[in-house]
């Protein structure tokens, strides 16, 4: 997948890989050509990714070479013994979670699964949890709170399922349920969006002491082509409305809503995995050594404040 | 999550002299008197029809026992919001002007029967009934004064959800209320929440669904995402009867659906089992 913003990012690749098949010892010139094409496609990139509109983040937040849960585990724990099912229900394969060891501190993973190729986007849902998908990781939770262990959420979701079933089983519900249980948990809670923030169905797991977010990724109330249908009556219109949303890293950080952004590289997350991967193990260690030192009722304490505060202004209550 | 849900049902349409009102489901004819004193509940068919905030206070508080409080708190604009239409401000001040109200929730303190609670009325005539800034943190005011005061918490929903101009923060108060709803529960407060029609969305996903007793009106539409939506998810068309309160009974997520008549004293009842004094 080629993002149109990008196109001029490509040529120049293209012709980096084009030039690197030939044998340099036939024309002796192609080491500096290739240099100059690496120092131009290193400013290009600069440019275009310091000039990106929200509507681009979008696109760079969905791509399909960013890295995924399964990325961040492999990359972040030295052990991830997952856990299964909600007692209830079932299995659900969008979300899951279990024991995860990060540079030795122990603690209890839990995100959603958006799967790669057609196969495994089918398997998981398309990374859209069901009802079932939100008790797994409120049953989760608790058992962290049980073992005193800190919680991470990887969020990384268009949205809660909206099917038959999932409403059958208490979609509304299960979400409203981890919102009330999270608010109160006395262990850490460090939640980091590394893609798709999609509404209700990402908040159902990132209701945190530490609410971290990739620089690329997104956060909103709903997604922007739902919003350009409803507000302008035109689905075409999703890019005003992704910049009238405001659900950027930038933006999110100054409205509040978010505690810190995990930069990426110049270029994005699906063109250098390893080095985001990395940048959110360091911030989430940090987070994690810096919670596990509160004592779990103030963590509780402060996390009420930090939530009751979002939207509390001084003019509303003229 | 859309803030207003598209309901198959029209409001009442009146008859010009104002004898009758026309039912918006069966589309019978009743006397407005008869209808407005059932508290618009449509004699013929039992249709409910959406009360205001006003109107829902005066079906279920003791006649002049209401104090509303944080009456003053009304919407924000955080993302300074505009659409193809305009702006979200002038948008919010024409619902003030329409409704004479300054957000989409009514909160205070009355009477039930005699047993002093604190109330939230959300009407959905305000902006679709949606949750933002000023809603979220009245609900959370609520919840704060019932801990305080140590009485139980009834919160009446109808909304579409959360409020799309107010972004990311609209999103925020699903939590916010929640935490609050929390705290009533580590209190041992009682909850009781009053889901009518339409109850969608963030409103569905948080507080509207975790009271200790959820109780419906008949007929209300309550769910996460819209009919619309999941049709076009899942390419199949849904069960008439998908989404209302008979629906959730049926699947366990209300306790009862009380009609509108026997509310009051259904909530009195719950009232005396929840106030952990038992003679």
């Amino acid at each position: 997948m080629n993002l149109d913003f990008e196109q001029e990012l490509t040529d120049v690749e293209e012709r980096i890989a084009e030039l690197s098949k030939i044998d340099s010892k036939d024309s002796p010139q192609l080491g500096g050509e290739v240099a100059a094409l690496k120092r131009k496609l290193k400013s290009l990139t600069k440019k275009i990714y310091a000039n990106l509109t929200p509507w681009d983040t979008v696109k760079i937040a969905r791509h399909q070479d960013r890295p995924l849960l399964k990325d961040f585990i492999a990359g972040m724990c030295s052990e991830f013994l997952e856990l299964h099912g909600d007692r209830r229900e079932g299995d659900d394969k969008a979300m899951i979670g279990g024991f995860a060891t990060i540079e030795g501190e122990r603690c209890m993973l839990i995100g959603m699964v958006k799967g790669r190729t057609i196969e495994e986007k089918v398997l998981h849902n398309f990374g859209m949890p069901n009802p079932e998908g939100y008790r797994k990781a409120l049953r989760l939770m608790k058992l962290a709170e049980k073992y005193n262990l800190p919680i991470v959420c990887v969020v990384d979701t268009p949205a809660a399922y909206p099917g038959r079933e999932a409403e059958e089983r208490g979609q509304a519900e299960a979400i409203a349920r981890n919102l009330t249980e999270m608010s109160s948990l006395e262990v850490p809670i460090i939640v980091v969006i590394t893609g798709e923030g999609g509404s209700g169905g990402a908040l159902g797991i990132a209701v945190g002491d530490a609410i971290l977010m990739l620089r690329y990724a997104v956060y909103s109330v709903i997604p922007p082509e739902g919003c350009a249908a409803i507000l302008w009556r035109d689905a075409e219109k999703a890019p005003e409305a992704a910049g009238a949303l405001k659900i950027t890293a930038d933006s999110l950080l100054e409205l509040g809503v978010i505690d810190k952004i995990i930069e990426e590289p110049a270029g994005g997350a699906h063109r250098d995995p390893e080095t985001t991967i990395a940048a959110t193990k360091e911030a989430v260690l940090a987070e994690i050594k810096r919670l596990k030192r509160i004592s779990g009722p103030r963590l509780a304490d402060s996390r009420y404040k930090k939530f009751a505060n979002m939207g509390r202004y001084k003019t509303s209550r003229k | 999550m859309g803030w207003f849900n598209k309901s198959s049902r029209k409001q009442e349409t009146e008859i010009p002299d104002g004898l009758f009102v026309v039912c918006g489901k069966c589309k019978a004819h009743v006397y407005k008197e008869e209808f407005e004193r059932a508290f618009k509940v449509c004699p013929s068919c039992g249709f409910h029809e959406r009360l205001t905030a006003q109107e829902r206070i005066d079906l279920i508080v003791d006649a002049g026992t209401f104090r509303e409080f944080n009456e003053k708190i009304t919407f924000n604009d955080p993302l300074k919001f505009s659409d193809a239409k305009g702006s979200y401000a002038d948008k919010a001040r024409e619902a003030i002007e329409k409704t004479g109200l300054k957000e989409a929730v009514v909160t205070g303190s009355g009477n039930i029967g005699g047993i002093r609670t604190v109330l939230a009325v959300m009407d959905f005539r305000f902006l679709g009934g949606s949750l933002a800034s000023g809603t979220g943190e009245k609900i959370l005011l609520a919840t704060e004064h019932a801990q305080r005061m140590k009485r139980a918490l009834i919160i009446f929903s109808a909304s579409g959800g959360a409020r799309m101009h107010e972004g990311i923060i609209a999103l925020m108060q699903m939590a916010k209320t929640c935490a609050g709803i929390s705290r009533m529960d580590k209190a041992r407060l009682p909850y009781i929440s009053v889901l009518t029609d339409p109850t969608f969305g963030g409103v569905s996903a948080s507080y509207a669904n975790v009271g200790d007793i959820n109780v419906a009106e008949p007929g209300a539409l309550i769910g996460f995402a819209g009919r619309r939506v999941i049709e076009q998810t899942i390419k199949q068309k849904l069960p008439e009867d998908f989404q209302t309160a008979e629906y959730l009974l049926d699947h366990g997520f209300i306790d009862s659906i009380v009609k509108r008549a026997e509310l009051k004293n259904y909530l009195h009842s719950v009232l005396q089992y929840s106030s952990r004094k038992h003679a």
